[in-house]
């Protein structure tokens, strides 16, 4: 008799849908709305690279030292510098970033001695060509472009 | 391939399934719906990552290893700096080893979490996955808090770590814990309680201690089938002897067992992080190694508890900053040989069953 109110009063049904309305709350809800809301990425995540210039000169803070050429494991770094006769020291001339091969493991920015190539928390790096993912040093310096979605 | 029976039939199975977990094919012969033989055919994701470590620097490798098992890369990653350091003779400081433990059991549950989800799914019940996805995301970024990445983390660096724990760690990682065990108990209720899922997955794949041994077997496929065998028992590492934990064991071997030993590790997972978090110990969370790593000529062989059995790498230095030969003991691989053993005789419904219960991870299968 049990039994069969039960299934006549479909209360195992009921009692499924209990776990699912638990779960209904918002604080619960983990599901971004990507496009309209951007994602809020932590402080140390590895994107887009930058090549980062003083903030007031506007001069280039890489001293052309190689280390995150020779760091990178896909060797996909390529720094090209002159040796300025005045002051003895290299001067940054070029310097490419294939970003079609990064892995985003961090190795160059951990090299960096003067915090001047940084991993930044820009994700959206996609390109239609694949000329496109290879930086060269104007693209670095911009830094990330965040693409601005309407409302 | 042999000659087939004239009621014999070959299915081929993948490696588009969704059930195969990636691109395993497996070339199934039939006689009606029973399974009479399995044939895996591995090789589709293979990209060579051992012999790619012939041509990096001991440094450079480790972003590599992540990519093996993509889904427990930060224990890849312990397994591969713990090869390196005792091949270096170097030990990793005290504080750098209680947080390699609190992140690699976090992966651990991880890597349970979304096994328990795509193996429901598999078997047909959907709830569960986003559950499991949920409490997966709050790991995930606790990774990237602290190293900036979710999946491919490089968290570890050889010596110790590369980042120092960012404010807020501690409570991120006790909060987690102590929500986690109600969320556990709650995937016990839609699951084991359940009895489409019980007589489903009751007496499916049995494979005995004798057996997985024979094979090779490790992790909770071993577990499940009655031997009490846990590397961080075993053969501490990392300082896991400074904390207590059990090793969850079943007796029947079967897919329900090996469900019940994954949920139990997690909860024993809980219980490590717990401990470890309670007391990280303060000091330099780098080692004092030489900055270019050059171990000394000769070879080492190092073994980890990865969540899906026995992790090895296996390095031959030749005195250079290049490894000379390097070896990954993969666990997946080493498993998925007893497909066919667990295979035989069942039917072609639970084929998908027994993948998913053995938790592969093709990466790693195919290397």
């Amino acid at each position: 008799m049990i039994k069969f109110l039960r299934s006549f009063l479909l209360l195992d049904l009921l009692e499924g849908l209990w776990v699912t309305f638990r779960h209904q709350s918002p604080s619960q809800i983990e599901t971004e709305q990507y496009p309209s809301e951007r994602p809020a990425v932590s402080e140390r995540y590895r994107g887009a690279p930058r090549l980062n210039v003083h903030p007031e000169t506007q001069e280039t803070l890489c001293i052309s030292c190689n280390l995150c050429a020779v760091a990178c494991p896909e060797n996909l770094i390529v720094v090209g510098s002159v040796r300025n006769p005045e002051t003895k020291r290299k001067d940054l001339v070029t310097f490419t970033y294939d970003l079609s091969r990064c892995m985003f493991c961090g190795l160059c920015e951990d090299a960096c001695p003067v915090d001047a190539l940084e991993l930044t928390q820009d994700f959206e790096i996609a390109s239609y060509t694949r000329e496109g993912l290879i930086w060269d040093r104007q693209a670095l310096e911009e830094g990330p472009r965040p693409t601005q979605y309407r409302q | 391939m042999t000659a087939l029976d004239s009621n014999e039939m070959v299915l081929n199975m993948g490696p588009q399934h969704p059930s195969t977990h990636g691109v395993l094919r497996i070339v199934l012969k039939l006689d009606g719906e029973r399974v009479t033989s399995t044939d895996c055919i591995i090789g589709y994701l293979h990209r060579g990552v051992e012999k790619i470590a012939e041509n990096r620097t001991y440094v450079q490798f480790a972003p590599y290893v992540d990519r093996m098992d993509y889904l427990a890369a930060v224990s890849n990653g312990l397994g591969y700096c713990l090869a390196v350091e005792k091949l270096m003779n170097a030990v990793a400081t005290p504080r750098a080893q209680a947080v390699r433990v609190i992140l690699t059991e976090l992966n651990r549950i991880a890597s349970h979490l979304l096994w328990l989800g795509t193996h429901a799914l598999d078997i047909g019940a959907i709830t569960p996955l986003f559950y499991t996805l949920r409490e997966r995301e709050a790991v995930l970024k606790i990774f990237e808090n602290y190293c900036g990445a979710r999946l491919t983390t490089h968290a570890f660096r050889i010596g110790g770590l590369q980042y120092e724990l960012y404010d807020g760690f501690e409570k991120e990682v006790e909060s987690f814990c102590g929500q986690f065990l109600a969320k556990v108990d709650e995937y016990e209720e839609l699951l084991s309680g359940n009895r489409i899922w019980r007589e489903r997955l009751r007496g499916v794949g049995v494979i005995d201690a004798e057996t997985c041994k024979r094979y090779g077997v490790t992790g909770p496929v071993l577990r499940a089938a009655g031997v009490a065998w846990d590397l961080r028992k075993a053969q501490p590492y990392s300082g896991y002897e400074q904390y207590e934990f059990d090793v969850p064991t079943r007796t029947s071997g079967d897919t329900l067992d090996r469900y019940f030993v994954r949920l139990d590790e997690m909860r024993q997972s809980v219980r490590i992080i717990q401990q470890a978090v309670a007391n990280i110990p303060t000091g330099p969370i780098m080692a004092k190694i030489a900055k270019v790593v050059k171990p000394p000529v000769g070879e080492a062989y190092v073994s980890i508890e990865a969540p899906k059995g026995e992790l090895g790498y296996y390095i031959v230095s030749d005195g250079t900053t290049h490894p000379y030969r390097l070896r990954v003991r993969p666990p997946s691989f080493v498993n998925l040989q007893a497909l066919g053993h667990m295979a035989q005789g069942a039917l072609v419904a639970d084929v998908v069953a027994i993948i998913g219960t053995i938790d592969i991870v093709l990466g790693e299968v195919d290397r």
